[in-house]
């Protein structure tokens, strides 16, 4: 049915791509974020509309009947999931996304008389399928279907080559004869590369990769937007396509890495592989009721929540933790390292959740200068955040990283499960410092002890 | 569109997409990632037009699988960011209850 005139639909689609950059901008500001993101549904509804309104479509009845399906499966998942399993999520949609892009263009293939038209065919082809394929294997490692260590065999570098060099050579006889054998080749060429691209990456650089492939999705959606002719594809895949750049780098940047060492690192071996070795050198261990004491007459209490808060779940217990010793007059603070959690910001959710004011979630710029005046900096399940060797030993791999510097506060109480390395596989030589006191056992439960202890006190 | 003025308009696109997000705390790293990711669900609108000029009925099924899958990166995209946005949001109410619980 077509109600809108040309510059109706155009004036439409103009009013959703301003949706969008104003949701984006939105995003950036803590004040504005949640309405920013309710303006980009308001863009995505408008644009909807506009294509039923100004398109002349068959199948109106089933392609409703679609758009139901794909509604009624993924909005109670996504108002279900748990906070902590959210970033797979992330990654899930992200792929769909792809998926979804793929398709469209080769569905346009037959439609493509112009060899320039099947080049944005074949690049959305491409990266589509390996933004399915990598988001397919990000969720894997997330939800631990398979190992979130590095996933390496021999020839794998020649197989990513092999395969690259083949994708190459598809691609460009599908554009030359706009063959549909060959896309069909390329796209299974492009699921193959996109598995064996994220198969190598560590699952502490994980969501680096699905910022990267969020991205990839963004250029997929632009280029199909050149293959139908449609302006708004072409804004909002680009403007996913550049910020998801813009975003990659920030995050590497905040672990002290670059994205290409994240993606090839593993391929040279140079990896977070790191190492699993326990060590035997002595360490001060500690009882809850120790730890409860130290607190509980303390003045000024830093908690620095990481990785092993967010996979025990023990936000909520953090949270009761420091209100039991803010009910006791002691100031407590979180000290968040921007890649907490198993995504940047992901710990200021986590915590957010669990109804820890905002004014207590202190980022690292903010709070490294106080923990001099901290009398116990209290460290939940991170590792490598903390490391000194970040900033004292040149050969370390996390060496560059900022890190919060806990060994300034005149306490140090590690909750670790074992000695085991962190991701980054390199001793703690804070562990072995004279103020350092360690409990081990998993996160929540460690806090929930010492919780039961600092009450009893 | 001729290719000249979506090239334009794709520059453009470029530099608003990396200006919007560049003064952006690393709080909000993942919902803008979310939020970004749910834009890109508006793949939506050509799977629409795809399915809309399907002929044979095994384009009409691989352009609704494109219809159904772009729903649900656009749909659980906007919902799982409001969620996680919420989170945000509730700070203001705790923080009085927890205040009036001190002596």
């Amino acid at each position: 049915m077509i109600l809108l005139s040309p510059a109706w639909t155009s004036l439409l689609y103009l009013a959703a791509s301003v949706c969008f950059i104003l949701a984006l901008r939105g995003l950036s500001s803590p004040r504005s974020a949640r309405r920013g993101n309710l303006i980009g549904a308001l863009g995505a509804v408008i644009a909807v509309v506009t294509v039923f309104l100004s398109v002349r479509l068959a199948n109106i009845p089933w392609i409703l009947a679609a758009i139901a399906v794909g509604s009624l499966v993924a909005a109670p998942v996504a108002r279900r999931v748990k906070m902590t399993q959210m970033p797979q999520l992330v990654a899930l949609f992200n792929g769909v996304g792809g998926g979804a892009a793929a398709l469209v263009a080769f569905l346009e293939l037959d439609h493509a008389p112009d060899p320039w038209l099947r080049l944005a065919i074949v690049f959305t082809l491409l990266v589509g399928a390996v933004s399915f394929a990598g988001s397919a294997v990000t969720f894997a490692k997330l939800q631990e279907l398979i190992t979130t260590r590095p996933i390496l065999f021999p020839g794998l570098p020649v197989l990513m080559a092999a395969v690259l060099v083949a994708a190459v050579a598809a691609a460009a006889v599908v554009m030359a004869t706009g063959s549909t054998a060959l896309a069909v080749a390329l796209l299974v060429l492009g699921l193959a590369a996109g598995t064996l691209l994220v198969l190598p990456v560590g699952g502490a650089d994980v969501p680096i990769v699905i910022s990267l492939l969020n991205a990839f999705t963004g250029l997929a959606v632009a280029a199909s937007g050149v293959v139908l002719g449609n302006v708004l594809l072409v804004v909002a895949g680009t403007l996913v396509g550049a910020s998801g750049t813009i975003l990659t780098r920030a995050m590497a940047a905040a672990m002290g890495r670059s994205v290409a060492g994240i993606l090839f690192g593993a391929f040279r071996g140079g990896s977070t592989a790191g190492s699993t070795v326990v060590s035997e050198r002595p360490v001060r261990s500690s009882s809850p009721e120790d730890v409860a004491v130290l607190l509980g007459y303390a003045q000024h209490v830093i908690i620095v929540p990481g990785y092993g808060l967010a996979v025990a779940q023990g936000q909520h217990t953090a949270a009761e933790l420091a209100q039991a010793l803010e009910a006791r007059g002691i100031t407590v603070e979180f000290a968040i390292h921007p890649v907490a959690g198993r995504m940047p910001g992901h710990m200021n959710v986590l915590l957010a959740e669990a109804n820890v004011p905002y004014e207590s979630l202190k980022e690292m710029g903010e709070i490294n200068g106080e923990f001099k005046t901290a009398d116990v900096a209290l460290v939940v399940g991170a590792n490598d955040v903390v490391n000194p060797a970040a900033k004292s030993s040149p050969g370390s791999p996390i060496y560059g990283m900022p890190i919060l510097e806990v060994a300034a506060a005149r306490q140090v109480v590690f909750l670790k499960r074992s000695m085991r390395p962190g991701f980054a596989g390199i001793e703690n030589e804070l562990l072995y410092e004279p103020q350092t006191s360690l409990l081990f056992g998993d996160a929540k439960e460690s806090l929930a002890k010492v919780l039961g202890a600092v009450k009893a006190l | 569109m001729d290719g000249m003025s979506l090239l334009t308009v794709t520059v453009l696109a470029v530099f608003v997409g990396f200006e919007v997000v560049s003064k952006v705390s690393s709080t909000l790293h993942t919902p803008l990632m979310s939020g970004a990711n749910a834009i890109h669900g508006i793949i939506l609108v050509g799977a629409i037009i795809v399915a809309g000029q399907a002929a044979e009925p095994w384009l009409l099924a691989l352009a609704l699988l494109a219809v159904v899958l772009a729903t649900a990166n656009l749909v659980g995209g906007f919902v799982v960011t409001d969620r996680m946005l919420h989170m945000f949001g509730r700070k203001g109410p705790a923080r009085a209850g927890r205040k009036g619980e001190q002596p």
